[in-house]
């Protein structure tokens, strides 16, 4: 979210990325085997210019060949180790930041699958796919190569200087005047780009959110012919990416070209200082080449920090967007002595139970007490937002009641563990998500290892298996993310066997057959009629529909949060107004052609 | 472009300048000479900073340029592309697409071609000043750039395919988070947390193994470059040396020359390193361009007719169609709905209600037969047009990040507050919105947040209201709004029907009696169409439905 987004920008710093890093614990041998590579490669590359120039010096001026021979066949071995070395750093560096890429991305998923409710009502997906991908992948970038390249560059910086000095004191003087001026225009330029990081990692963030609900929405985009409108929203996150990004690459293009001037004024420095004691007979040829190439690997370092305190900045502002997520408290969590939940014979028990969302002043749910018998069947009607759902959705612990106690068989649902509660409690969401997979795979979600029988009886139970059997390939036909291809009221029903392969203890249907025709809702419920009661199982139902409420045990008529009213069908239509409200048009309206068509 | 070969002569003449200072003056201790030359060297230093300041900008605002446009095309083509292509498509693989492989893109944009135009010029500069130094010590180390090509065509091959691959695992594990974060809800109804945990695990660790196997070959590259590189340096020493013990050339013009190798090298070595580089890019390039080149809607024909000021009469004739070939959904559908009245189609699920509905906004085009408003042909019109004038509310509401004024405004942009609170009111909506702690500014999250299913209706249902739309079509608008919520926008609606066109769709039965037609249908034919009473006389699909909803008669 927005705030998420301030957040992460508030808290960039060295802490968070400090502790990205420390996933590099993991990979210890690959980290410090790459920076030892890292090393001699450095140490290859020092060696190298002091080769030639002695080459110069005591093989070529000189005019001795086998001298030359030697330093020729040092700068073959040379360049073999160095090769050899290069491609071990590399190798060992990815390895260990792809591995703390893998464990940050573990560690935020399982995170995610374990969050409550209450999270995804307030969040974007697109921004958690974004923070599991994106953000991720800029504290990998740095935290493989970059760290090994910091811990290097520092190494290389003291070396190249100790070399200059042992070489050369005076020169080294001279040479190392611009590095006061290179550090100072980098840290100038640290400076301008850090908080434009930020800044392109949020509008990116922005824009993916865009892209995010363009793609989901898609048929509501069409139906309302808002292409343009959309297109118009894209480009404005767009531009400002790119203007964003043009103003980086500003930053880039004052400052680094300078970084260069200076760095060719040192070797300038180098040589007119240097020719001018090679004149006077204090310097060889030879020393002042390789010192000329030495202030280059002097040089070489600070941009590299340069650059990577740029990607440090980033990748810090990336480590406190992650640990935002892995920091976020899980609302509903087994307790430390919970014990798993014993078969149930599923007596619930409401006990004054009150529900408000977290940070929200307004009551969801309003001293809420009832009980049923093990077999009961309970039916919740209200208007729309009167918290039917939140009611059930306490039952699997979706959301943990702020006030009173849901017990079942008198275990407060609170002290069972999670697991064991949620393995008995069958359910059928309000909106029917289907995963992509088989239709097979969908009905045996809760249950994969489910034979071919269980599911096609499940199937049959939800008045699914006819055309299940109609599709292309049956069970086994391929269904999208979004189960396109099948009407509302067939993924519905897939969804209800879902629930019922489980053969839960409590079943609990949202409103599941709001989109099922009458016929077929009948047909199910008269299957769930039989079956819960042939196994007396307990069955929560909210519903819309008279036919669906009217054999229930109990009803129970929520208003605005409280029960305003609870009994039986023929109980209510004598004392309740309200019930008589709710289904007004159904009862008032209907019998008379209903009796008719009955006969 | 001048900036560059500036950047490149400024680049070539440094070393030049250097040798011929070592060569000339320091070597002849001429200090008046020397400075000479360190004066030309530090305008020749000026000019390159300039030059390569222009160059980084340039070559920067290009790359980024083409990188926004890049982002639009490919958001321009999915709102083009037609529906169907989403159906089977998983979110997450697309968001991929335009995300991650747009920035390997990026990456080697912002990385790797800034360096490389300005290297390739050094390139061609270093290689003449080289020659016209000394041409055989320079065609002796020329040599050994073909065994470079030869390495660099060698690994790129490998590292293209290894690129693919980690291309496609990181498309796989977005799309299934995607899919798994939206889901996480049944996920934890169903205890399958740990699962697809596990499952997840796998995906993430496939990604992991692929990144590393293609960094294997990327870092085997570089140092096998280098090698050659340094390899080349070690010949020019050896030749070289031979060459000044011969006489042939000064120590001078050795020593330049070896910076001038170096210098060589590091070009070379740079675009030998971008063509690596270059094959993560264009495996993701590949993924883009999958997309772009999906076939878009066809266009609107270019004499495309205005809606505006339609009656509305739709007639369907004897439309049949298809999503996959062969396998038709709706056969010989044939009917006509008069301006204004309200047609009710019924069914079991899965009879092809909602795929005749979505028909007429051209969601998706008739398979054969046509489907017509006021007698055209609806294919004859702008998709925009026609769309603008169709009000739908979906079976699933969807809303989009932003306020609740936001939400409803969408229906019809510009619109004012009083208009959007109008349209709320409209539907009985206007009660809960200002129950809510900001009442029509408070922000929904993505799907709606915390408001319930029913409530998420009304909204979409208010942003149709707010079109003003000549036809209305609602599937199974209503199923999940509780019947007295319904029966108050069922009033509304009825003024709101009069004088429009209407497609309903709906399975309480109650909210269709009224309706002027109503079309039964079975396996996406017609069976049944007449009135309420007509129907439930003929006794047969209709009849049967209303019969079973009201299983048992209620005596009151």
């Amino acid at each position: 979210m927005a705030d998420g987004e301030r957040d992460g920008e508030r808290n960039a710093g060295p802490g968070p990325l400090r502790r990205a890093l420390g996933y590099l614990r993991s990979y210890k041998r690959d980290s410090i085997g790459a920076a030892l590579a890292l090393m001699l490669v450095s140490g290859a590359n020092l060696v190298a210019p002091l080769l030639v120039g002695r080459a110069i010096d005591t093989g070529i001026a000189p005019r001795r060949a086998d001298v030359l021979a030697y330093v020729v066949a040092g700068l073959a071995a040379v360049a073999l180790a160095r090769g050899l070395f290069t491609f071990l750093q590399g190798y060992l560096a990815e390895r260990a930041s792809q591995g703390v890429a893998y464990d940050l991305r573990d560690a935020l998923f399982g995170q995610m699958e374990r969050l409550s409710f209450s999270y995804y009502d307030r969040v974007q997906t697109g921004q958690l796919v974004q923070r599991l991908t994106n953000d991720v992948e800029q504290i990998r970038s740095f935290a493989g190569s970059g760290v090994v390249q910091l811990a290097n560059a520092v190494v290389m910086l003291i070396g190249a200087a100790a070399l200059l000095f042992y070489l050369d004191w005076r020169l080294a003087l001279v040479a190392l005047a611009v590095v006061p001026a290179i550090a100072l225009l980098l840290v100038r330029f640290v400076r301008l780009i850090r908080p434009l990081f930020g800044q392109v990692q949020q509008t990116l963030g922005r824009l993916n959110t865009v892209l995010q609900e363009d793609l989901s929405g898609v048929r509501v985009i069409r139906a309302f012919a808002r292409e343009d409108y959309e297109t118009a929203r894209y480009k404005a996150v767009n531009d400002e990416l790119l203007g964003r990004n043009l103003q980086t690459v500003r930053v880039f293009a004052n400052n680094f070209p300078f970084v260069f001037l200076l760095a060719n004024l040192g070797t300038l420095a180098i040589v007119w200082f240097g020719g001018w004691q090679v004149i006077s007979g204090r310097l060889s040829i030879g020393e002042l080449v390789a010192f000329n190439t030495l202030l280059g690997f002097m040089l070489f370092p600070i941009l590299t920090i340069g650059f990577l305190s740029a990607n440090i900045s980033r990748a810090g502002a990336s480590a406190a967007r992650v640990f935002e997520i892995l920091d976020a408290p899980l609302e509903v969590v087994d307790k430390p002595d919970a014990s798993p939940l014993p078969l149930l014979r599923c007596r619930v028990e409401f006990d004054d139970v009150s529900f408000r969302y977290p940070g929200s002043e307004r009551e969801i749910l309003r001293g809420v007490s009832f009980a049923v018998e093990p077999g009961s069947t309970v039916a919740i009607l209200g208007t729309t937002g009167s918290g039917k759902s939140t009611l059930v959705n306490l039952l699997p612990r979706f959301y943990d009641a702020t006030g009173g106690a849901v017990r079942l068989d008198g275990h407060d649902v609170r002290d069972v563990t999670l697991s064991s509660l949620r393995a008995q409690i069958g359910m059928v969401l309000q909106e029917a998500r289907l995963f992509s997979g088989t239709v097979r795979d969908n009905v045996a979600f809760g249950k994969p290892d489910a034979t071919d029988e269980e599911v096609r009886v499940a199937a049959r139970a939800a008045q699914a298996d006819g055309f299940i059997r109609g599709l292309s390939d049956g069970y086994e036909t391929v269904i999208g993310e979004r189960g396109v291809g099948l009407s509302g009221g067939q993924r519905q029903r897939i969804a209800i066997a879902r629930a019922l392969l489980v053969d839960p203890r409590l079943l609990i249907l949202d409103d599941s057959t709001s989109a099922v025709d009458a016929e077929t809702e009948a047909a199910i419920q008269e299957t769930l009629d039989r079956l819960m009661r042939e196994k007396h199982r307990t069955v929560f139902v909210i519903a819309q529909r008279i036919s669906t409420v009217r054999d229930a045990d109990l009803i129970l008529v929520l208003d605005e949060g409280a029960v305003g009213a609870m009994g039986t069908h023929e109980e209510l239509r004598s004392t309740s107004e309200l019930y008589n409200e709710i289904l007004g048009s159904q009862i008032v309206d209907e019998p008379v052609a209903a009796a008719g068509g009955d006969g | 472009m001048v900036l560059v070969v500036l950047g490149a002569v400024a680049q070539a003449g440094g070393p030049w300048l250097i040798g011929r200072a070592i060569d000339r003056f320091i070597l002849q201790g001429d200090a008046a000479g020397l400075a000479r030359t360190m004066m030309f060297l530090l305008a020749v230093y000026a000019l390159g900073t300039v030059a390569s300041r222009g160059q980084v900008f340039g070559i920067g605002s290009v790359a980024q340029r083409l990188l926004a446009s890049l982002r639009a095309r490919i958001f321009d083509r999915l709102q083009h592309l037609p529906l169907r292509f989403f159906d089977r498509r998983p979110i997450g693989d697309l968001m991929s697409r335009v995300t991650n492989d747009v920035d390997t893109l990026n990456q080697l944009f912002s990385q790797g071609l800034t360096q490389l135009l300005g290297s390739i010029f050094s390139l061609v500069g270093i290689l003449v000043a080289m020659l016209v130094l000394q041409w055989n010590l320079a065609l002796a180390c020329f040599a050994i750039i073909p065994i470079m090509v030869l390495t660099t065509a060698l690994f790129a091959r490998r590292a293209r395919q290894a690129f693919r691959l980690t291309r496609e695992t990181v498309g796989d594990v977005s799309a299934g988070l995607q899919e798994d974060i939206v889901g996480v809800r049944e996920a934890q109804a169903f205890n399958r947390t740990e699962r697809n945990i596990a499952r997840f695990r796998e995906r993430n660790a496939a990604n992991r193994d692929a990144n590393v196997q293609a960094v294997a070959i990327t870092s085997a590259f570089s140092p096998a470059i280098d090698v050659l590189s340094t390899l080349a340096t070690a010949l020019v020493i050896g030749y070289g040396g031979y060459l000044v013990f011969a006489g042939s050339i000064s120590v001078g013009v050795l020593t330049a020359f070896l910076i001038y190798v170096q210098q060589f090298f590091r070009p070379v070595q740079l675009a030998s390193q971008f063509y690596t580089q270059a094959q993560s890019a264009l495996a993701g390039a590949e993924r883009i361009y999958n997309i772009l080149d999906e076939e878009p809607e066809p266009p609107d024909p270019p004499d495309a007719r205005k809606v505006g000021g339609i009656e509305g009469r739709v007639t369907f004739g004897h439309v049949t169609f298809a999503y996959e070939p062969g396998r038709p959904v709706l056969r010989d559908v044939d009917f006509e709905i008069e301006p204004g009245q309200t047609v009710a189609l019924v069914g079991p699920t899965g009879a092809g209600k909602t795929t005749i509905a979505s028909l007429i906004p051209r969601f998706y085009d008739a398979t054969e037969g046509a489907v017509g408003i006021d007698g055209r042909d609806v294919r004859e019109y702008a998709r925009k047009d026609l769309r603008e004038n169709i009000g739908i509310v979906l079976q699933e509401s969807f809303l989009f990040s932003g306020t609740i004024a936001d939400n409803i405004g969408y229906g019809r942009l510009g619109a004012s507050r009083e208009e959007i609170e109008a349209a709320a009111g409209t539907v009985d909506a206007h009660g809960f919105i200002s129950e809510l702690p900001d009442g029509y500014d408070t922000p929904l999250g993505e799907g709606g947040g915390s408001l319930s299913q029913g409530q998420r209706q009304l909204l979409s249902f208010a942003r149709a209201v707010l079109t003003d739309p000549r036809i209305l079509i609602l599937d199974e608008a209503t199923s999940n709004i509780d019947t007295r919520t319904e029966k108050v926008i069922q009033n509304a609606l009825a003024t709101l029907l009069k004088g429009r066109t209407s497609v309903v769709i709906a399975h309480r039965l109650s909210t269709i009696r009224n309706a002027d037609l109503i079309l039964a249908v079975r396996d996406g034919r017609i069976v049944e169409r007449g009135t309420h009473d007509e129907l439930l006389a003929l006794g047969g699909l209709y009849a049967d439905l209303y019969r079973r909803q009201f299983r048992e008669p209620v005596r009151s």
